[in-house]
């Protein structure tokens, strides 16, 4: 027989060693799944991904940007999460604060000061993330109703709202594609820091990370937020406003949110499409857990997830394999990492007692 | 088979010299290696020693991969030109997947990095991005195919291409007539008269023409057919392509086309026993009792053409509109068992009309808007915000499409084509 008990805390050194010696045994599967399936050599397969996520010093700066995009939602996410509350409407909140960005862009484009018009560009996009999550949140604060759902309803409401704008800004008429706005006058594009096209997205992520850190373990609203992910009714019992903080705790994911919306319209992008938040919503989830919602650690998850994928395109580029390969070895990765947590959460003992039935 | 039909071209290309594009055909790098070959004139496209164009690296960027129908046909194209070519795999690099965004652009510029001299992007939303990239990288030449922008960017490493698609339309349409025709005479129809459905992705040109041509091709053959088009609103939804083609399908259509890129329309059909003309590629294996034809740009003469200008040093037209004669408009293999009889022998009849300048697609004698027949039309040939038309297209007594730029232009509601609805 197999009996699993919860373990005390395991020691940093051994949880360490734990992930790293889950890490390895994935490289290796995967080796073994490159060179049946493709006969390919599989250090050179891994050596490709490596020179996919940095080969140049162009694909730096793109895997940075990539980084700091997928962090920001995740950074937007964890505040939602710490107190269970299953925001899974990214998406749409992204989405919601990119139409805001690009419809002042479009609509103000010329008409204001390039600082200004970017200011509220920025105000815009916040609000729009906002009252995106506010909506599910006030929902489930006043009658309970299940956020995972709502949430991720509101994403097919952004992506329908913005497939309707993307119809009336569209150039030519049906095409159904706005391209590069102001591409001649630049107005509304966030600047060049030194001549890096995303050096000021990664610098103001980096900035956000820091912040969200503090404001999570070290102000009173963190502390608030922990509380009621713990229990509700502890929290109701030492006086926190439940409603309030979900409420409050939302509406900062929700602009957050709009603000990865605000810096892939005017920081990468320059338009609005109703796939510019690139599935980011859902992966931001995943980024948030494998860190276990510290937003140190998710400049690492949010690395291993960009550098995968990074790595997949250049597998399918260089070898004429399939996108979908190199996700299967993603795949197989972060099964293994994930697995790897409930070896260091629980023990599994064998029991010798009916010996043969062990395996 | 395939020099044979070189050297039909040549005759094409001869008889062609009055069109427009019969001066890019002449340069054309595939067309003239044919010229080249069957003595028919030297040409200094494919003057190039081979060794100068195995050397060149190219890159493609495409919006999807090989599951989606209208990539593969891009991908298929470019690996043929490359084999054509003698382009080693080594040479040349594929990126797949790649949105319309930013993307795009560090698709391009890593293209570049490495060491690319020519980029090919195959989507729409793609273009504003290789022009961006266009402008960084000035010693490469940008080909996007299906833009609008090339002839107004005045860029000079920076190019459009497109096929007159229109004419494939038209032959299928031709098609699609005769099956019409054969329905009627068995008194199969559902009505009266014949009725077409259209499935439709945008209420974009490219599909404007796209089915406006397919329904003058079939109104050629029975000349009170009517059409009721919808719109899916999406270039890829197997779904909506799937509901699309049904709703027609219970409106009273006797035969379904489309122009959208799953195999939702088709397989309607299919279940439906209602034939089909279908677009990109053949869907005989999927649908054999009900497909019928299908018409596909064939992306190869491009990229050769552009591939070996670019080798000779050469200028690339700004805008590329491949034809019937340089092989770019292609015809599938004809499913006899569903088409009518004699559908092969009428459709060599039109294409040789076509060829010839005998018969204009797009006909002002044949169609009208409104109740009144055109005799002038400005087209937004320049693309602006405002949608403003701003060339005149029709002259000679026929509308000229992909004439002042490679993509088309075609947006008039002709009479007997009933929209269903024009959200998209």
């Amino acid at each position: 027989m197999i009996h699993i008990t919860k373990r005390k805390e395991m020691p940093l050194w051994q949880s360490l060693s734990v992930r790293l010696g889950a890490i390895l045994v994935a490289i290796v599967v995967c080796g073994f799944i490159t060179t049946i399936t493709t006969g390919l050599n599989p250090i050179s397969v891994y050596a490709t991904m490596f020179k996919g996520a940095f080969g140049t010093p162009r694909k730096i700066w793109i895997l940075l940007q990539e980084i700091a995009i997928l962090l920001c939602v995740a950074l937007a996410l964890t505040p939602a999460f710490r107190m269970k509350f299953w925001n899974l409407g990214g998406e749409g909140q992204i989405l919601a604060g990119s139409l805001a960005s690009a419809a002042c862009m479009i609509c103000l484009g010329g008409k204001l000061p390039n600082a200004l018009l970017i200011l509220l560009m920025l105000v815009c996009s916040l609000v729009a993330g906002a009252v995106w999550a506010g909506i599910p949140a006030v929902a489930k604060a006043r009658w309970n109703t299940n956020e995972t759902l709502f949430t991720l309803m509101m994403n097919y409401v952004a992506t329908q709202l913005v497939a309707y704008f993307v119809i009336v800004w569209e150039v030519p008429k049906g095409s159904g594609n706005i391209g590069i706005i102001n591409q001649a006058t630049e107005a509304g594009w966030l600047p060049q820091i030194a001549g890096f096209k995303y050096l000021l997205n990664i610098l103001l992520v980096a900035v956000l990370t820091v912040v969200m850190h503090l404001y999570l373990s070290y102000s009173k609203h963190g502390y608030e937020i922990s509380v009621v992910g713990e229990s509700t009714n502890t929290a109701r019992y030492v006086g926190i406003k439940v409603d309030r903080v979900i409420v409050r705790t939302l509406l900062l994911s929700g602009a957050v949110c709009g603000f990865a919306g605000f810096l892939l319209v005017a920081g990468t992008n320059h338009t609005l499409t109703t796939t510019i938040a690139g599935g980011r919503g859902f992966t931001a989830v995943m980024v948030a857990w494998l860190a276990k919602f510290n937003p140190l650690v998710m400049i690492a998850s949010s690395f291993l997830l960009v550098f995968m994928d990074s790595g997949a395109g250049e597998i399918s580029t260089a070898y004429g394999l399939n996108h979908s390969f190199g996700d299967i070895l993603t795949g197989i990765i972060l099964f293994f990492i994930i697995g790897c947590e409930f070896f260091i959460a629980y023990q599994v003992h064998f029991d010798k007692k009916e010996g043969g039935h062990d395996a | 088979m395939f020099h044979n039909e070189r050297e039909n071209m040549k005759d094409f290309n001869e008889i062609m010299m009055n069109r427009r594009q019969a001066l890019t055909l002449g340069l054309s790098g595939a067309a003239a290696l044919a010229l080249a070959a069957c003595g028919g004139g030297s040409s200094n496209g494919g003057d190039a020693p081979a060794g100068d164009t195995a050397a060149i690296k190219a890159g493609l960027i495409c919006l999807h991969d090989e599951n989606s129908t209208y990539d593969l046909n891009f991908l298929n194209g470019f690996k043929e030109a490359m084999a054509n070519l003698g382009i080693g795999e080594d040479s040349y690099m594929i990126k797949t997947n790649i949105p319309e965004g930013q993307e795009c652009y560090d698709a391009a510029a890593e293209l570049a990095d490495a060491g690319c001299k020519v980029i090919f992007a195959d989507s729409f939303g793609h273009e504003d991005y290789m022009i961006q990239a266009a402008k960084e990288f000035p010693e490469v030449q940008f080909c996007h195919a299906t833009g609008t922008k090339a002839h107004t960017e005045g860029l000079a490493n920076y190019h459009n291409a497109f096929a007159s698609i229109y004419e494939g339309r038209f032959l299928a349409g031709v098609a699609a007539g005769m099956k019409l025709q054969e329905l009627a005479e068995a008194g199969q129809l559902k009505g009266a008269a014949p009725k077409m459905g259209y499935v439709g992705a945008y209420t974009y040109a490219e599909v404007v023409s796209g089915y406006t041509s397919f329904f003058l091709g079939a109104k050629s053959i029975v000349p009170d057919v009517t059409m009721d088009v919808t719109f899916t609103g999406s270039w890829y939804d197997e779904t909506a392509e799937k509901e699309g083609a049904t709703k027609l399908i219970n409106g009273g259509a006797d035969l379904i086309s489309q122009h959208a890129d799953s195999m939702g329309a088709p397989t309607a059909c299919e279940n439906a026993g209602i034939p089909d003309v279908s677009y990109n590629g053949s869907t005989q294996d999927a649908c054999p009792n009900t497909f019928i034809v299908s018409s596909r740009i064939n992306w190869a003469p491009y990229y050769e053409y552009a591939i070996n200008a670019t080798v000779a040093g050469e200028a690339i037209d700004a805008d590329w509109t491949g034809t019937l004669a340089t092989d770019s408009v292609q015809l599938t293999a004809i499913n006899e068992a569903v088409a009518a009889a004699g559908t092969a022998e009428k459709i060599e009849e039109v294409k040789a009309g076509l060829a010839d300048g005998s018969i204009h697609v797009f006909d002002t004698a044949t169609f009208t808007v409104g109740g009144k027949t055109l005799d002038s039309y400005m087209a937004d040939v320049d693309t602006d915000a405002a949608y403003e038309g701003d060339t005149e297209v029709i002259s000679d007594g026929y509308f000229h499409e992909s004439e002042f730029r490679s993509a088309p232009y075609f947006d008039l509601q002709i009479d007997g084509i009933n929209l269903l609805d024009t959200k998209f």
